[in-house]
């Protein structure tokens, strides 16, 4: 029996189930494929904080959401077309993203009277009607996977553990993808392991059997290619794309790159990935806290390398002392910071975009420090380049912002050719005729870069007020004042290196929608629809955030209302009230997720509709 | 060749090494501990025995954490860092790591070290990194004008003490044995032949080299060692140790170390004891080292000074660098390749 095949434009599909499914697994593959077959995507993985959170709890439900489609795709997807859900607490917890009308596929037997209990379901929702407006499949996951494996020879264990390979190949079969990409991964994955490749592989094939062979699924969907650019195209998580960026900003520079961090959710990967790259001559050091971290970054910028430091917020916290040890003694030092829920240990695997304050002011004394922020997963790649080209130049630390949103977050990206990026000019100072440690560029303001090793250019540096030009220590008002104006106009003629914000629409209307960081794809995706609607409605992302780019008033001012949603109480509305003395509208969440293009629509009709 | 590679090329070229005295290595700072400082005398020492190692000053780095003891490189003509509290040991470390061909060197106060900055201290130890770290301990805070620290002794009454400290100390030496330090030796602001040997010593080791040196501070503790380094009373208080040598100590040479069990006891050189039944000193015993290094809590025990650990093993920086190597060897980085790495699609 040949199925229809239905043509659509985009879908979502939620994987949930208990944090030991392998539902991380299971969307990646997924994911993979459909960046295979040419479609956008975006991805959302969410997962809870504990490693392994007790079976079948509401609190343990791991979810990984992929949007795709054959159009641009800027979000993981507001709301779920379809939800495979591995037992009744994956159901509960994820139903109220499902669209009405939506496909649910809940394998029956994690529905037993423990996990219904542990969901504090009284009854089954499979059976009491409850799902009636949902299109709901009912599958025998585990048994159909057991079956497939009778004659393997497996403990109850290893097989329950393919189980999500049956609900990948359903899906591969629904949406109908190869699964060439997931047997050639699980072939490798399990090189050393024959059963689990035979086992796994035979699961796989039996989900898309399944959505083949019985009459339970009417039909399958097709989501065509996207139109996206010609060229060669990879998937890329942000955090991926922070350590490449790294690493092509220290092939760019000639510089050695040194790592010095410390582990922390959602930064860590980071620093896995670079430590995987010694062939580089990358030197990742896994120090005894953030702040030896931060501080052997900075000795080895003060030695020649291209220094950085990975963390999270509670870690850029710890490392605020060492950060305006680096504004005093102008050495070059990228500190990325991958934010998450706080304050304190707040939520740790959940995003927030609460730290741009902390990144601008979170120091004693006059502090200034240069703040950029990632927009997208691949963004970040040229996001942490162009914050190591601007350390190296101006010879201060710069701050770079991402969020667990995208350092997880994947999505397809037409990555570079090494021989088009930017060199990155820096040449260390080598001359010791008429040199003075603070001496400054007259462009730039930065300082020369003299390195220990270079004869007849030792001097000291170090966290008291230095004198101008000779660096020597001083504790003299005038010479104080001056330093700090430096300082502060060293970090503002940045504004002078950066290219001019851009609006994305009409330059003037009624409303002008403000966006910084990870939340620019589901803000976009909000303006583009009302725009569609024929509405006066604009978007501005900003990306320097110190200092801001130099047109970034002149676009305000041509605004009735500016509307800025931010994933905080409103930091950058503060900034821009301040900076700018414009009335901002905050639009505000703070519940570790992303926005909702559907909550930004609404919202923007209110301020539509503002007199 | 990077960047720093041609650098370094560079001036080797070009670059002749003078013969460098001790004056060569005061830098153009006016000094400014209290007069009678124990940190005159260090300094002093080590500008001396600086221009032994035939390292080029601009080879040589000095890193410090904040105290009195910590304005340190600021008076030495070579490359400084003046640090942050605690912080000296990680930022060396960057130092060292990211140029394994500098010779980094660290001072730190009691304060410094063993208080805002144990962990990193602990830590460099074990790491094995070779940075040379000079402790210098007045068993007080100088720079903040005369807290107890984390080496004075219980009881000790000071501005924040009034009542007596109620803190038991740490002892230096054992704690960076314990922390797996290599090299472990303990010396004296008032003995600038013994400080010199020591320190030439520990220059010349590779590896993690710690020394810790007992320093007046006239100011807030003075006297806190008189003891061990005033005439009236050294001779009779410090064990002098030396490697393959008996330990004999005393005015008149005539006593002695004998273990008993694990047990030191001093016991009087004569017609029943000898030389010969004596502990011969081995810097590469490391349980003899913990021994002597508990000799500071041992009612009647005098205080060793000297090498008590010296083992050389890996350091961190080299098997970083031979890691890199390795992964050099088996396929040199190459950006395009790391792009394209994996699965890539093409469109279009
Ligand atoms: C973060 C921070 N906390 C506290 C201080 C104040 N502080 C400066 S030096 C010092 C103690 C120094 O004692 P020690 O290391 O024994 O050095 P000494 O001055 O005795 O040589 C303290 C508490 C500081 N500078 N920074
Ligand atoms: S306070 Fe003490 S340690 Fe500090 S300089 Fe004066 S005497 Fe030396």
């Amino acid at each position: 029996m040949v199925k229809p095949l239905k043509n659509l434009d985009d879908v979502t599909i939620r994987f949930a189930g208990d944090s030991g499914d392998g539902i991380q697994l299971t969307g990646m593959e997924f994911t993979k494929t459909t960046a295979l077959m040419g479609n956008d995507l975006s991805t959302f993985p969410d997962y809870p904080a504990e490693i392994r959170a007790p079976a079948g709890t509401l609190f343990g439900v791991s979810g990984f959401q992929i949007h795709f489609g054959s159009t641009e795709i800027y979000t993981p997807g507001d709301q779920c077309d379809v939800l495979v859900a591995m037992n009744p607490a994956a159901l509960k917890v994820n139903l109220n993203s499902l669209v009405d009308g939506g496909v649910i596929i809940a394998n029956r037997d994690g529905f037993d009277a423990k996990n219904l209990k542990l969901a504090n379901y009284a009854v089954s929702p499979l059976d009491d009607g409850s799902l009636s407006k949902y299109q709901l499949h009912i599958v025998d996951i585990t048994k159909l996977t057991g079956l497939v494996l009778t004659d393997m020879n497996m403990s109850s264990k290893h097989i329950d553990r393919c189980k999500n390979f049956f609900a990948l190949g359903m899906m591969y079969w629904m949406f109908n993808r190869p699964m060439d990409a997931t047997i050639e991964w699980i072939k490798s994955k399990f090189a050393k392991t024959p059963d689990f490749m035979e086992a796994n592989t035979r699961v796989l094939q039996a989900g898309w059997n399944y959505g083949e062979t019985t009459e339970i699924f009417a039909v399958r969907y097709e989501v065509k290619p996207a139109k996206l650019d010609a060229g060669t195209y990879r998937s890329i998580t942000g955090n991926e794309a922070i350590a490449w960026g790294l690493i092509a900003a220290s092939v760019k520079s000639n510089l050695e790159l040194f790592l010095g961090s410390y582990p922390i959710t959602p930064a860590s990967d980071i620093l896995h990935e670079l430590s995987r790259h010694k062939n580089f001559r990358v030197k990742t050091f896994q120090a005894e806290d953030e702040i030896a971290a931060i501080a052997s970054s900075i000795g080895a910028a003060y030695a020649g390398a291209l220094a950085t430091t990975t963390t999270s917020g509670p870690g850029v916290a710890l490392k605020q002392e060492a950060i305006g040890l680096a504004v005093m003694t102008e050495l070059p030092l990228v500190i990325v910071n991958i934010q998450r829920g706080g304050p304190s240990t707040g939520l740790p695997t959940k995003t927030e975009q609460a730290d741009l304050l902390q990144a601008m002011y979170g120091r004693n004394g006059e502090s200034p420090v240069c703040v950029i922020a990632s927009q997208t997963p691949s963004d970040c790649f040229g996001t942490v380049f162009e914050a190591s080209r601007i350390a190296l130049k101006f010879m201060c630390p710069v701050m770079f912002l991402s969020d667990g949103y995208l350092a997880n977050g994947a999505e397809p990206w037409k990555f570079p050719n090494a021989d088009d990026l930017p060199e990155i000019p820096v040449s260390f100072r080598t001359e010791a005729e008429g040199f003075f440690p603070y001496s400054r560029d007259e462009k730039t303001l930065s300082r020369p870069w003299a390195i220990p090793g270079t004869p007849g250019l030792e001097h000291r540096v170090g966290g008291l007020e230095k004198q101008n030009i000779t660096g020597n220590v001083n504790y003299e008002s005038a010479n104080h004042e001056l330093m700090v104006k430096l300082r502060q106009e060293k970090i503002d003629r940045i504004a002078n290196d950066i290219p001019l914000a851009e609006v994305e629409g009409d330059t003037e209307g009624d409303v002008l929608v403000v966006s910084w960081g990870g939340t620019y794809g589901s803000i976009k995706t909000a303006v583009t629809n009302k725009r569609k609607e024929g509405k006066s409605v604009s978007h501005l992302h900003i990306k320097y955030l110190n200092p801001m780019q130099k047109n970034i008033g002149e676009i305000l001012y041509r605004f009735k209302h500016i509307l800025v949603p931010e994933l905080n109480l409103g930091q950058l509305s503060k900034v821009l009230r301040f900076k700018y003395m414009v009335p901002t509208i905050s639009y505000n969440k703070i519940q570790g997720l992303p926005f909702k293009s559907v909550e930004l629509e609404k919202k923007i009709d209110e301020v539509l509709g503002m007199k | 060749m990077s960047l720093l590679q041609e650098l370094i090329h560079q001036t080797q070229q070009t670059f002749v090494q003078p013969k460098y005295s001790a004056k060569d290595f005061q830098s153009d700072q006016d000094v400014r501990w209290c007069p009678g400082c124990g940190d005159y005398s260090i300094l002093a020492q080590v500008q001396r025995i600086m221009p032994d190692f035939g390292v080029a000053k601009h080879n040589i780095v000095w890193v410090s954490g904040i105290g009195c003891s910590s304005r340190f490189p600021y008076y030495m003509d070579t490359y400084g860092f003046h640090g942050i509290h605690g912080r000296a040991p990680a930022i060396a470390s960057g130092v060292k790591l990211a140029r394994p061909d500098l010779s980094v060197w660290l001072v730190t106060g009691d304060g410094d070290g063993l208080s805002i900055g144990g962990n990193h201290f602990i830590h460099l130890l074990r790491r094995n990194i070779d940075i040379k770290v000079l402790l210098f301990n007045n068993q007080i805070y100088g720079l903040t004008k005369g807290q107890y620290s984390p080496t004075s002794e219980y009881g000790k009454v000071t501005k924040s003490t009034p009542h007596g400290s109620v803190d038991h100390p740490f002892n230096p030496t054992l704690l960076a044995l314990g922390a797996e330090g290599s090299f472990v030796a303990r010396t004296l602001d008032r003995d600038p032949k013994h400080m010199q040997a020591i320190l030439k010593r520990a220059g010349e080791f590779k590896g993690c080299a710690f020394v810790e040196i007992y320093q007046n501070c006239n100011v807030f503790n003075d006297g806190a060692f008189f003891t061990f380094t005033e005439k009236e009373t050294k001779d009779d208080n410090v064990l002098f140790l030396e490697h393959g040598k008996p330990m004999v100590f005393g005015k008149e040479k005539n006593r002695g170390i004998k273990l008993d069990g694990f047990t030191p006891r001093v016991v009087p050189l004569g017609d029943s004891v000898s030389q010969n039944d004596l502990l011969v000193h081995n810097e590469k015993d490391s349980t003899l080292a913990f021994i002597l290094a508990n000799f500071s809590a041992m009612e009647g025990m005098p205080r060793p000074v000297g090498i008590f650990k010296a083992v050389e093993r890996t350091t961190y920086e080299n098997d970083m660098e031979l890691q890199i190597q390795k992964a050099e060897a088996k396929k040199k980085g190459d950006l395009n390749a790391l792009l394209r790495s994996g699965q890539t699609w093409k469109i279009g």
